[in-house]
């Protein structure tokens, strides 16, 4: 679980700082995209680098579903009678919501891959695929409509929670907060890494709704 | 060890002792004086080693063959289940609590002591011994005490193995602390909680063996019933307190670490469970229950507040170091605002009465002189409802001043939190009273039985095959604790003194199986069934709980802090009666088939109400004061406890006699302490 | 102190529980939790009502027999034991909802008294130092650091009584499991058995059917003994240290 989601945020963070890439216009973006898709030539094929990471992401992606399903399970057996009163006073609410989060998340996920990667949907002019436009056009097609950028938003909450709980909860897990200070340097990481993660990520959609990043 | 001189232990330095007195006439019957069949002799440095030596082995490929009960998962029997599991004989293990790990071992705070000598204070075997038969008033049999301080280096060590955290040096070395008014660095703690650290260590050991299969462990589970075939404790009748069954578990051997019964009090520092049962089951098939009378009475304690307590909190005696003690010189006062009461008008009484020695008295005498205080009606704190020495009810404050002002003007606030934090936070947290700010209230308490079931040197009742160890059985203390000790008798029966004694025993083995149908098997089964059957069929009109609370108030005012011989004879009348009410009267609820705790209780306060009488009577027959017993006839001019070692320098083993109500009359045998290491010397500590 | 009660109820094992309210007048505030319930069951047995089953022993916080869920909070409102805990936490006219400790692996034996000899077997599957009775050596033969030492100390402090597991929303009992582990692996004389305990212990652990962590940490907070979530930081650490060893 620590594992692949420690991998998830490495993929996070590299991934925002590309995105960002689209408040240098066009060509840069674009260029960022293509230059994905080049990385380790010639060492690597044609789109070799960008493969490897997306097989790498899914395996991650089926650990940490698989593990996170495994746990709600037991915590499920765990306890299958309910208190009828139950006061939570030393949790956070994002640890509490984990698995809403989640579950959340692969839904956006989902549908992400839908509108960027493999679909390719321009909701904005119905085409699909390569018609749908080079990445910026589709990018900033996207966002100019209101609830793509909603939909967008909600899920960067919930990864901004996800984050919050995830990356203290990872470091636990992995044994590196022994003591109360790590314990709090953990804590802390926790919400700087929320806050960039889902604030840059935001950046993006919000200009473009704004009119800050445009064709 | 001023003024003491050394004997090697081979000539007896007093003789047989010869009581004139017979306050208890009519109330018993008097036996055949007994002697320890298994006393060792000799120089009493060697006596332990030899005997060790002399007593037989088992065979490993017979130790399987054989099984041994033990009855209590407290230091005493979880100990000795570890290492007897470990030896490799098969161990049936029962407590009442749901593990064993809760056994009332774990409250112990202060510490344990050992002659370990770490601090080079001159600290030895022999002054841990003299020590504490010294503080027991010289009513302990030196054989045995010898061998507790001889073994008592071998526990820490053991302890230390098992990972029980004990306080360290900066350098990573033991440290200890000297405790208890004792002039030597001796006592190993673990914070406040030396008990449990101790205990668990117990415990893990137990676990580990029951992992390996030599233990079986038997939780909520309570002894009722001893069996006794052919004159031999073979097996115990429990009750399964989840599923209410009535259960026989035979053996080899039994031995019982069912610890202390304070609880004969009902207010005591005990856990709520902690009973006479399984030792009185036994007394009743024959076991000798001696000096049921000693029971120590600690000090330092929460004081009640209301007619709804239930059990009272030790606070530890290490708040005597750095507080004063002292009650209004005014009775107008008692009510007052303590903090507004000035300087000349608050008697320090400790300090008055005891000029060397202060706040720091032994517990038997600081608590008497905080009674007297309160009789006198200086007590501070709630009244309490509590019936006075006529036998009516009335209204009594029952608390004194320990009060840390001058602690904190001299060493800051910040110093006494340093020392006491966790004391003070448990006061506040009891009373809801800040201890920096007003002075604490204490008054003593029940806190431990030295009396319990007669043992020889080996351990073994008079009943062959019973084994008692630990609180339960009389041996180590004499008339008095000393602190620290307890926890130290209980490491040393369970991990070194019974396994290498109980082997003798074993040895004989491979022993006949009884067989579950053997009459002896039935009928004790049987009298388990109709003792539970009866209780529910009584359908009276008293909680049991309200039994227990009458009887403790009965003990608590005529054989608690001092004893008179009117006041005993009005105690027995008073149980007689309240037990023939009981057994009339009392309403218990539920069924038998579950968990039943009414029931359970039910037993328990059955069991005390004849405890209860037979205490009286032994303090009704000794007509000396001796550590934690005072009579009242027996003081000096100054008001202090008197010995009469010609008359009582005997352990009093009672025999039962039947129930008193029905014509019977408790056997009264003597056991003669004879000292052949140390001289018996009247005590002063002023 | 007059109060409402709302009490689980429940005959034995196996039977349906409910929870049942009951009036209680005459509370004092220097009540005790507990004396308040014997209080309740004094009243009860007058009106010929079976008492309320609940466990306890020492009531003063040590060995951790009492286990309530006092009003959706494990041992009550304070950081303390259910034992320790006073009346004068609540106020007159309250309405107090006590449940038992709800986890599968502490099946309800009766009304509010549940099966925790979960713990005990997880202790007998390496909860232990072996050491020999007899075959010590020498306690200061073996220095033990002092801030090492005193770690130990302060985990070794667990009494046992489950309420990280009340607590926790997973149901696990990861901070009594990590408090031994660490006590434990803290001292130079738990050295030898380190990595095959944490195996063996996470292994009853999961086997008893308590939940996984996912460090929410409320078992912390629900703490009588203030055990620290480090103790679960280092559990993870051992448990990984031995795995790579192959453990
Ligand atoms: C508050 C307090 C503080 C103390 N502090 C100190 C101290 O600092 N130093 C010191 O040396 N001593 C101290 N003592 C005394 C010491 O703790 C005890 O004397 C000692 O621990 C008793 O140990 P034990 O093994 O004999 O019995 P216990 O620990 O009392 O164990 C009794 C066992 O018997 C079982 N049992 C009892 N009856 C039955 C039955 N009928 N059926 C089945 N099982 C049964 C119980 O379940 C339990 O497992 C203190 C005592 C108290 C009360
Ligand atoms: C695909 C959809 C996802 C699902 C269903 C999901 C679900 C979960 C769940 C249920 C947990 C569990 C445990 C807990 O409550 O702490 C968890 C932990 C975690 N998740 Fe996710 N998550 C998903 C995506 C992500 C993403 C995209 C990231 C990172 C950006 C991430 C990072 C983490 C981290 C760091 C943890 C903590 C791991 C630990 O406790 O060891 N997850 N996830
Ligand atoms: C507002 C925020 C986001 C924007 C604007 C955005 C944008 C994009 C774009 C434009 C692509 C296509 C890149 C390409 O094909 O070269 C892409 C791919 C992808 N995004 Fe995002 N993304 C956002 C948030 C996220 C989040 C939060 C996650 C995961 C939790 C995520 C996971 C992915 C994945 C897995 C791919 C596919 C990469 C690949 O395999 O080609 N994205 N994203
Ligand atoms: S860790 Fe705390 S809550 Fe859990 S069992 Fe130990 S003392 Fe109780
Ligand atoms: S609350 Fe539960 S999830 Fe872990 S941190 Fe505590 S065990
Ligand atoms: S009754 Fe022992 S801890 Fe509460």
């Amino acid at each position: 679980m620590a594992a692949s989601g420690a991998a998830f945020i490495g993929f996070v963070l590299g991934h925002m700082y590309g995105n960002l890439k689209a408040f240098g216009g066009q060509e840069k973006f674009n260029e960022y995209a293509h230059h994905l898709r080049e990385l380790g030539e010639p060492l690597l094929p044609y789109e070799g680098f960008i493969w490897i990471m997306r097989v790498g992401l899914l395996a991650a992606l089926i650990v940490h579903v698989v593990c996170a399903v495994v746990l709600a399970r037991r915590a499920g057996q765990a306890r299958t009678v309910k208190y009828a009163v139950k006061k939570n006073k030393g949790s956070s609410l994002s640890s509490r919501t984990m698995r809403w989060g989640g579950a959340t998340l692969l839904l956006f996920i989902i549908w992400h891959l839908v509108n960027f990667t493999f679909g390719k949907v321009n909701v904005q002019t119905g085409e699909t695929g390569a018609a749908a436009g080079d990445p910026y056009s589709l990018l900033v097609d996207t966002f100019d409509v209101w609830w793509m950028t909603i939909i967008y938003l909600v899920a960067m909450v919930a990864l901004a929670f996800h984050l919050h709980h995830g990356t203290w909860s990872a470091l636990q897990t992995l044994g590196l907060t022994n003591t109360a200070s790590s314990r709090q340097r953990a804590k802390t990481a926790g919400w700087v890494l929320a806050v960039v993660v889902a604030g840059g990520f935001s950046a993006v959609p919000l200009s473009v709704l704004l009119g800050i990043i445009e064709k | 060890m001023a003024g003491s001189t050394l004997h090697d232990g081979l000539t007896p330095l007093n003789g047989p002792s010869n009581q004139i007195s017979d306050d208890a006439q009519g109330f018993y019957v008097l036996g055949e004086n007994i002697v320890d069949p298994v006393a060792p002799a000799g120089p009493i440095k060697d006596r332990w080693t030899t005997r060790k030596f002399e007593n037989r082995l088992v065979n490993p490929a017979n130790r399987r063959k054989l099984d041994i009960i033990i009855v209590g998962t407290g230091l005493a029997g979880g100990a000795a289940a570890a290492t007897l599991g470990e030896a490799g004989y098969n161990v049936k293990s029962f407590c009442y609590q749901d593990s064993p790990r809760r056994a009332h071992s774990i409250a112990a705070q202060g510490g344990i002591n050992a002659a370990k000598n770490y601090k080079e204070d001159g600290d030895s075997t022999f002054r841990l011994f003299y020590d504490t038969v010294k503080g027991g008033d010289y009513r302990a049999r030196e054989n045995n005490v010898y061998r507790l301080a001889e073994v008592s280096a071998n526990i820490i060590d053991q302890c230390v193995a098992q990972g029980v955290p004990f306080a360290r040096e900066y350098g990573g070395l033991l440290d200890n602390r000297s405790f208890g008014g004792v002039q030597v660095s001796r006592t190993f703690y673990a914070r406040g909680q030396t008990g449990q650290q101790l205990l668990i260590g117990a415990y893990q050991a137990m676990e580990r063996q029951v992992a390996a299969g030599t233990v079986e462990q038997f939780t909520r589970h309570e002894m009722l019933e001893l069996i006794v075939v052919d004159g031999k404790a073979r097996g115990i009748v429990t009750r399964d307190m989840v599923t209410g069954a009535i259960e026989t578990h035979l053996a080899d051997v039994v031995v019982l670490a069912s610890g202390g019964y304070g609880n004969v009090f009902y207010l005591s520092t005990n856990a709520m469970g902690s009973n006479v049962t399984a030792a009185w089951r036994a007394h009743r098939k024959g076991a000798y229950m001696a000096n049921p009378c000693y029971t120590q009475i600690h000090p330092t304690c929460i004081p009640v507040t209301g007619s709804h307590q239930s059990k009272l909190t030790l606070m530890s005696e290490s708040l005597r170091n750095d507080g004063r003690i002292w009650v209004p010189k005014n009775v107008a006062d008692c009510e007052k605002d303590p903090r507004e009461i000035p300087e000349e008008d608050r008697d320090y009484f400790l300090e008055r009465i005891y000029p060397s020695f202060g706040n720091l008295v032994p517990r038997d005498i600081a608590s008497r002189a905080a009674k007297y205080m309160c009789d006198e009606g200086r007590g501070v704190g709630p009244q309490v409802a509590e019936i006075g020495p006529d036998g009516e009810q009335r209204m009594v404050r029952r608390g004194v001043y320990l009060d840390f002002a001058d602690a904190i003007a001299r060493l800051g606030k910040h110093g006494v939190e340093e020392k006491y934090d966790n004391l003070l936070d448990m006061y506040a947290r009891i009373t809801g009273e800040n201890p920096y700010e007003t002075p604490m209230r204490i008054y003593p308490a029940v806190h431990y039985v030295m009396g319990g079931l007669w043992v020889d040197y080996h351990l073994q009742s008079n009943i062959e095959g019973l084994f008692v160890t630990g609180e339960a059985n009389f041996s180590d203390h004499g008339a008095n604790r000393l602190g620290a000790s307890a926890l130290m008798q209980g490491l040393a029966d369970g991990y070194f003194v019974l396994p290498n004694t109980i082997r003798d025993y074993l040895a004989d083995g491979p022993f006949e199986k009884v067989a579950a149908d053997h009459p002896e098997v039935v009928a004790a089964q049987r009298a388990v069934e109709e003792r539970v059957s009866k209780f529910l069929a009584i359908q009276g009109t008293r909680s049991v709980e309200s039994y227990h609370k009458e009887l403790g108030a009965i003990m608590w005012e005529y054989c608690g802090m001092e004893r008179t011989e009117e006041g005993l004879k009005l105690a027995i009348s008073k149980i007689r009666e309240l037990r023939a009410d009981f057994w009339t009267n009392v309403k218990v609820l539920g069924a038998s088939d579950n968990l039943n705790q009414d029931l359970e209780k039910a037993g328990r306060v059955a069991d005390f109400l004849e405890l209860g009488e037979l205490m009286c009577v032994d303090a009704l027959n000794r007509r000396e004061s001796c550590g934690g017993h005072f009579r009242g006839e027996s003081q000096t001019e100054d008001g202090e406890a008197l010995r009469h070692d010609e008359e009582f320098a005997y352990v009093a083993a009672w025999e039962w006699g039947g129930d008193s109500n029905e014509g019977g009359q408790p056997v009264l045998h003597k056991e003669d302490l004879i000292y052949t290491a140390i001289e018996m010397k009247q005590r002063s500590y002023k | 102190m007059k109060l409402t009660l709302k009490v689980w109820r429940q005959a034995n094992a196996t039977a349906q529980g409910e929870i049942k309210t009951y009036p209680l007048d005459g509370v004092s505030p220097d009540m005790s939790f507990l004396e308040m319930l014997d209080l309740l069951n004094e009243q009860l047995v007058t009106q010929g009502e079976e008492p309320v089953a609940f466990d306890h022993d020492c009531r003063e916080g040590i060995c951790g027999m009492c286990s309530l869920m006092i009003n959706g909070e494990a041992h009550g409102p304070e950081v303390t034991t259910t034992c320790q805990l006073h009346m004068r936490s609540f106020s007159d006219g309250d309405t107090i909802t006590i449940e038992p400790w709800r986890a599968d692996p502490f099946p309800v034996i009766k009304d509010l008294v549940v099966d925790r000899s979960a713990f005990d077997r997880i202790i007998q599957s390496g909860g232990f130092i072996s050491a020999n009775t007899g075959s010590a050596p020498e306690a200061n033969s073996v220095p033990a650091p002092r801030d090492k030492a005193m770690r130990a100390f302060n985990v070794a402090t667990c009494i046992g009584c489950g309420a990280c597991v009340a607590a926790c929303p997973n149901g696990s009992a990861s901070l009594f499991l990590g408090a031994k582990i660490t006590h434990l692996g803290e001292l130079p004389q738990g050295q030898p058995e380190r990595w095959s305990r944490v195996v063996d212990m996470v292994g009853q652990h999961d086997h008893e059917g308590f939940g996984g962590c996912t460090n929410i940490g409320e078992c912390a907070s629900a703490c009588p003994k203030e055990i620290p979530l480090d103790v679960i930081s280092q559990l993870n650490k051992d448990l990984r240290t031995a795995m790579k060893q192959g453990l």
